[in-house]
């Protein structure tokens, strides 16, 4: 492309977000370089996903901005942005009264003219590039196992083959096999694809084998960011107690 | 974007030589798609064909997909594209898409139209035979439910049963009011409108009266009542299947019908005769000031005709029928409800044939107990 490539697909900057009498964000900052995978961290209700779901515009900031792709995002339904990213929600959310195909064919149908052959066929690649097979593209979501609906979404969000993907606790619910299975898919789709992988997630084993940076979310604020191994040696007292505490003893050991 | 996508094609010969220019991706689809089509009789006619990629300044699945398909076709006559010049950022994402679609999955044979029907109508006979089953299987177990109740009364969700009562009852009575104010009221007029014309007028009273304290009273209640709570309950235990709080009950030892169908049913049972004694109350009322305003009757003539016209057996016809439409009411709501399967389009499915199986029921069990009471002489 010949437009100068910026080199933060996504910038935050001083974002306020709150509810009521309750602050969520306190002037939060926050780079996600081009090409790269971050992981968010952060305690349960402590905004992470608060802090995926304004950037994507699902809920109104009181103060700050927030860049994606070089270009400031306005309010809610910015139409413009539905090919910008693709997004993996925690549940899947696929729309129950279509089939596999119809819910990966959606987001073409809507935002592309092209013809039903060329459409059936981007959608069976798009399923077989997650693992699926097209004997799946008929099904209901009702039919599908955890992992498969995750695959479904995951599909169904790289539609557009869009530039930046969200993905919102890819591997929870899932077994260990499958979350590494999951984790490996991602981290191949991002590199053929080219992708900037936005990844809310608690999986300490995610973390240490997909993410490039990770980031850590308390109090509002993002409080450490960086590799897995300057987290680690990180001084703030959650981030220790994070990544120190006993389920993380065992990750502890395999770094060293 | 900076240009439109191209396509170059240079037959030479036999040959054909392809260069692919400018950004291959979703949002030109339209324009690759006729790219992609008006070389098509090229590819097939040439002995070989060259791929160029090293025009291309940005590829995406579907733009790396158009010339998968453009150099399968190639190789499907005979002769596989060779392709050139492909950048290496790019390669990993042609390596992918060279991979998919290689296998179509066996088509199913389109069924014969005819066994399609007769197979719909068996399907829809087995299942009405096992609507009767669920029916009577729920019915059996409130009964199972009540007769635990009555051997130790502490069992009974007195909560749930007054908070149930206040929902569909004690919540339900304006808008049972209204409606059943304005049938009486409209039913009155048409009655003074009619008989005026033989100087019958009189007999509109008595019309009133007995039909609705004997039929629609009840039924429109009772109508009224499938529409505002049977299709609440289906929606409310609907979800809580869907949300598997229903399995959380069964493991932990406690039958849905004892928690949640027997309080909600035992609700609408005491709730639909009092709704209907209202809504019945209502009406003559309704009638009744139609009466003074439209047809010049005062109040005490109105009353006095009503007192000759009406008995007590026709109100009790009226309110004997109503705990039995409450039953069907309240059997066919929840069954409903919990024949919710996963998907919400199940919940929204149920919840219509919730009410208007109950609605159709009410009305069947309208007309059996029509003809009850005659053959009985009330």
């Amino acid at each position: 492309m010949a437009e100068p490539q910026a080199e933060f697909a996504i910038r935050v900057r001083d974002l306020v977000v709150g509810f009521g009498r309750q602050t969520v964000l306190d002037h939060l900052s926050l780079d996600v370089r081009r090409g790269e995978i971050l992981g968010l961290v952060g305690a349960s209700g402590g905004g992470k996903s608060v802090l995926m779901r304004t950037i994507i515009g699902l809920i109104p900031r009181r103060s700050g901005t927030i860049e994606v792709m070089g270009q400031s995002i306005g309010g809610m339904h910015d139409r413009s942005t539905a090919s910008t990213w693709g997004i993996l929600f925690q549940q899947g959310a696929l729309f129950s009264s279509l089939t596999v195909r119809q819910n990966v064919q959606f987001p073409l149908r809507e935002n592309l003219t092209l013809s039903q052959e060329l459409m059936d066929e981007i959608a069976i690649a798009k399923l077989e590039m997650v693992g699926l097979r097209a004997e799946d593209a008929d099904k209901y979501p009702s039919e599908l196992s955890g992992g498969m609906t995750k695959r479904v979404a995951l599909a169904r969000a790289l539609a557009l083959d869009p530039p930046i993907l969200f993905l919102d606790e890819p591997t929870s619910g899932l077994d260990p096999i499958a979350a590494g299975d999951f984790d490996a898919l991602i981290r191949t789709l991002q590199k053929t694809l080219g992708l900037t992988v936005f990844m809310v997630t608690h999986d300490l084993a995610s973390l240490t084998t997909v993410c490039d940076r990770v980031a850590a979310l308390a109090d509002g604020k993002i409080v450490a960011v960086g590799p897995i191994r300057e987290l680690l040696k990180s001084e703030h007292p959650w981030v220790r107690a994070y990544f120190h505490g006993k389920r993380s003893q065992m990750l502890q050991t395999q770094m060293r | 974007m900076n240009s439109e996508p191209l396509l170059l094609a240079t037959p030479s010969g036999d040959k054909l030589e392809l260069r692919p220019e400018g950004p291959w991706i979703a949002a030109n689809v339209a324009t690759l798609e006729m790219l992609s089509r008006s070389v098509g009789v090229n590819v097939s006619q040439s002995t070989a064909v060259t791929l160029d990629m090293s025009g291309i300044s940005a590829l995406d699945t579907l733009g790396a997909w158009v010339l998968e398909k453009l150099s399968r076709q190639a190789a499907s006559s005979g002769r596989p594209a060779v392709i050139t010049g492909v950048a290496e950022h790019f390669s990993g994402l042609l390596e992918e898409v060279r991979q998919v679609n290689r296998h179509t999955p066996a088509l199913t044979a389109a069924p014969n139209p005819v066994l399609l029907r007769l197979n719909d109508l068996g399907k829809a006979t087995i299942g009405a035979r096992e609507d009767v089953a669920i029916f009577l299987q729920m019915l059996g177990s409130l009964f199972m439910a009540l007769i635990g109740v009555v051997r130790r009364p502490r069992s009974l969700r007195l909560t749930s049963l007054v908070y149930q009562l206040y929902r569909i009852g004690f919540q339900a009575i304006p808008i049972v009011a209204l409606i059943t104010f304005l049938i009486g009221a409209i039913i009155a007029q048409q009655g003074f409108f009619h008989f005026r014309r033989f100087g019958a007028e009189s007999y509109t009273v008595d019309m009133v009266g007995i039909l609705v304290l004997r039929e629609l009273g009840v039924l429109i209640v009772a109508i009224m009542v499938a529409g505002r709570s049977g299709s609440a309950y289906t929606a409310e235990l609907g979800s809580m299947k869907m949300r598997e709080e229903i399995d959380a009950l069964s493991t932990m030892g406690l039958g849905p019908v004892d928690v949640l169908i027997l309080p909600r049913v035992a609700a609408l049972v005491i709730a639909l005769p009092i709704l209907a004694f209202i809504g019945s109350i209502a009406a003559l009322y309704g009638g009744g000031l139609v009466a003074q305003f439209y047809g010049d009757m005062g109040p005490a003539i109105y009353i006095a005709r009503l007192h000759e016209a009406v008995s007590v057996t026709h109100f009790k016809v009226g309110i004997l029928k109503a705990p039995f439409m409450a039953l069907v009411i309240g059997i066919v709501a929840c069954s409903e409800g919990l024949r919710v399967k996963g998907s919400a389009e199940s919940l929204g499915r149920q919840t219509t044939t919730s009410v208007v199986k109950s609605i159709f029921l009410v009305i069947v069990l309208d007309g059996l107990f029509a003809i009850f009471f005659a053959s009985i002489g009330m």
